[in-house]
């Protein structure tokens, strides 16, 4: 392969990128070595295995991955904003949608959740790190291996171009014989093995370790939703293992799983796709579901409405999202019979969603609302979500949806759903954490900035996708002729976009600030808050807990906290015990980084003599009897001393 | 976070890793070097599946070993039924309609 191949050449879009990617890591290199920051980076980053850090570093990802997707959806925009442009051409669109759908779910939605799981899960229930921790950090650097290995495509070799959903037979080799598809098979992989690796994580860790007291009904209700999240990671995402796995051998090794010419079956991938792909809609958005929870109950000063009901809902949606994945498909030729049963099904979690959505409004209901910045990404979610799950609504009837299926309504329709659901739920979520990890809080006024421009141009964006879809505009057009009468609805929706990506800046611009500006001096309790993760320091320290919390009812540190129970005595620290750091995570990520880099070009031999490296990984692994390290009683009296005052 | 160092060889992984390399085998040669019918073949291999499950419960997943009675049967009894659905639907979702045209 000649070097002009190996680089995508020819669009100068891509050659200004090419340049800022090598000038921006040049300038990093040079600036960490400035400052003498690696020994610090690989001491307390890299090699890190302190959940409250990877979470952080999950964040963060997810905060660059949502400016790349950003950057996606704005060139797509931008080409449909008038009709018949010629800003992007078919093929550098058809990339562009298919990275931008790949990155927005599985390299943004998932990262930031996880990543607040990752900060909040533990503290929420008086733990002192995940169930474990090493495999955490594997988790992370796995995913991050994914995530980059599917970015650099598009400078290196091609992106994909088949769409996120990459349906046979176009994903397979015979009409995408480019390596854009083998990035999509390989990256996705790297990155899925990390996220059920998290699942089993949490699983584990909420069932075993969970503080004195805490039984099940007692747990706080984002501890739920991760859970049942988890379980259904750890159901689902063995499924798209599978179907990646037989993608890989299709593309690289020349089975036919998915062709028909050799017996095999596209619509199995289908199949497959959905089989994970729907639940997947729900492994991104209960934890949004549990985020709201909290924040409304924390900012209404109430507690939960129907916590019970939340807890069956919760896992009535969980049960019901392994049996609706056709509705995803019914245009693909089922039996009436198979149509009509997984409509029924599908018109099932409208139920326990609408349990739940009262619920938030009976919470609502006479309490002292206060009108933080959560709170208010929490407040206009509950109707932009309603819009997205009415229209879900519609689209599950199977006869209708052969009219609304794959068009522009649906890509409104499940933007409705995501944006809400997610990341509003992401950015509620951040602010009210925030001061957890960071000991400041986001400033307020430009945090409203942000959310009225976002929630604002989310609006404007994607209404006009209702109506130019129910007027016969299909998904993936890259553009259109003037007489469709097209051109002013995404004309508008192009502006809606450019709103909301200010509202993104905005965000950014927050964060620069509140680093340099806000106030320290934020207690370890901002919100008035009532869960356990309020009941230590902010930032929380890296045990945690200097003692783990007892716990007698729900949301007991709010009435500990009203009782004047709270307080550590003296004589209660012991020392504690702690996992240390690891290198073999970040090795692993590299490794498996590097054998996908050569598998994804179908350099075999170089892939194989690298895949020595994984080896040496999980050798040295295997061999690790680091039994971790005790943190002495005087050092937590002297860093308890710090926040607390004097002890009892 | 505790760790019992024991110096035991792990047999039951050993066992269990070479029977399920041999139970994958045995699918392959039934398929290329047998001259039994696809139903029966599809049985044959449906069967080893059904081994290979057990192998990874008892050998890999210590099924036997545990506290907690009611949630590892409320976790085996998920597990069963997705399984079910997710062979039996897709068997079903592939072979009704136009998809059992060709």
């Amino acid at each position: 392969m000649s070097l002009d191949e190996f680089f995508v050449t020819g669009d100068p879009m891509i050659l200004a990128s090419q340049i800022a990617i090598g000038l921006t890591m040049v300038g990093l290199i040079a600036l960490i070595t400035y400052l003498k920051k690696w020994k610090w980076l690989w001491t307390e980053w890299f090699t890190t295995v302190d959940h409250k850090k990877i979470g952080i570093m999950y964040i963060l990802a997810g905060v660059l991955m949502f400016f790349r997707g950003g950057v996606d959806g704005l060139l797509m925009k931008a080409q449909t904003s008038r009709p018949e442009l010629g800003f992007l051409d078919a093929q550098h669109y058809d990339e562009i949608f298919t990275t931008h759908g790949v990155i927005m779910i599985l390299f943004m939605a998932m990262p930031m959740l996880i990543g607040i799981m990752n900060v909040v899960v533990p503290l929420q229930i008086g733990a002192r790190d995940v169930a474990f921790p090493k495999l955490n950090a594997l988790s992370f650097w796995l995913f991050f291996a994914g995530a980059m290995l599917f970015n650099v495509s598009f400078v290196i070799g091609g992106s994909p171009d088949a769409g996120w959903t990459s349906y046979f037979p176009l994903a397979g080799k015979e009409f995408t014989p480019g390596v854009g598809n083998n990035y999509y098979a390989i990256a996705l992989q790297i990155a899925g093995i990390g996220t059920l690796a998290t699942g089993i994580n949490f699983v584990v860790t909420i069932i075993k370790m969970r503080a004195p007291g805490m039984s099940w009904m007692k747990m706080p209700i984002f501890t739920w939703t991760s859970l049942v999240t988890s379980i259904i990671i750890v159901a689902a995402f063995p499924i798209f293992t599978v179907a990646l796995a037989y993608m890989s051998l299709d593309r690289l090794f020349g089975t036919h799983f998915f062709t028909v010419a050799a017996g095999g079956d596209p619509m199995l991938w289908l199949n497959l796709f959905w089989l994970w792909g729907h639940p997947e809609v729900y492994i991104v958005v209960l934890p949004a579901f549990g985020m709201f929870s909290e924040v409304i109950a924390t900012f209404a000063r109430k507690n939960l409405y129907g916590y019970k009901s939340m807890v069956f809902a919760v896992a009535g949606i969980a049960f019901l999202s392994m049996l609706v994945w056709v509705h995803h498909f019914y245009t693909m030729g089922n039996s009436a019979a198979v149509n009509s049963i997984f409509s029924l099904t599908t018109m099932m979690i409208a139920i326990p969603t609408g349990v739940k959505i009262f619920n938030w409004l009976f919470t609502l209901r006479k309490g002292r609302i206060e009108f933080s910045t959560s709170m208010l990404w929490a407040l206009a979610f509950i109707p932009c979500f309603t819009i997205g799950g009415v229209t879900g609504v519609m689209l599950a009837m199977a006869a209708a949806d052969y009219q609304y299926h794959n068009t522009m309504f649906l890509v409104a329709h499940f933007h409705y759903v995501l944006i809400p659901g997610v990341v509003f739920a992401v950015f509620a979520a951040l602010y009210y954490w925030w001061p957890k990890m960071f000991g400041f809080k986001l400033n307020e006024k430009i945090g409203k900035w942000h959310f009225w421009l976002f929630v604002i141009g989310f609006n404007f964006t994607f209404m006009p996708m209702f109506f130019v879809g129910l007027d016969g505009m299909s998904r993936r057009m890259y553009t259109y002729s003037e007489s469709t009468g097209w051109g002013a609805w995404l004309g508008f929706s192009a502006v809606g976009s450019l709103i909301m990506a200010a509202g993104f800046a905005a965000l950014c611009y927050n964060i620069y600030w509140s680093f340099r500006y806000a106030s320290r001096d934020v207690g370890s309790d901002p919100w008035n808050g009532r869960t356990l993760e309020w009941a230590t320091a902010s930032p929380a320290p890296h045990y945690n807990f200097a003692v783990v919390p007892e716990v007698e009812k729900l949301d007991d540190f709010w009435y500990k906290k009203k009782e004047g129970k709270l307080g550590l005595k003296k004589s209660d620290l012991k020392s504690v015990h702690m996992p240390s750091n690891s290198w073999t995570p970040v090795f692993l990520g590299v490794a498996f980084g590097i054998v996908g880099f050569f598998l994804v070009f179908e350099w075999f031999t170089l892939a194989i003599i690298s895949s020595v490296l994984i080896v040496i990984g999980l050798v040295a692994n295997s061999f690790d009897y680091d039994d971790g390290y005790h943190i002495p009683v005087d050092e937590l009296e002297k860093e308890e001393r710090e926040w607390r005052g004097e002890l009892k | 976070m505790s760790s019992t160092h024991s110096s035991r060889f792990p047999w039951n992984h050993l066992i269990g890793f070479i029977l399920s390399i041999a139970l994958t085998l045995l699918a392959v040669f039934v398929k290329f070097q047998t001259n039994f019918s696809d139903s029966i073949i599809m049985w044959i291999i449906g069967t080893l599946a059904i081994f290979q499950a057990m192998i990874q419960l008892f050998m890999f997943m210590h099924v036997t070993e545990g506290k907690e009675g009611m949630i590892n049967v409320i976790n085996m009894i998920y597990s069963i039924f997705l399984a079910l659905v997710i062979v039996f639907g897709s068997i079903w979702v592939l072979t009704s309609g136009h998809a059992a045209m060709h």
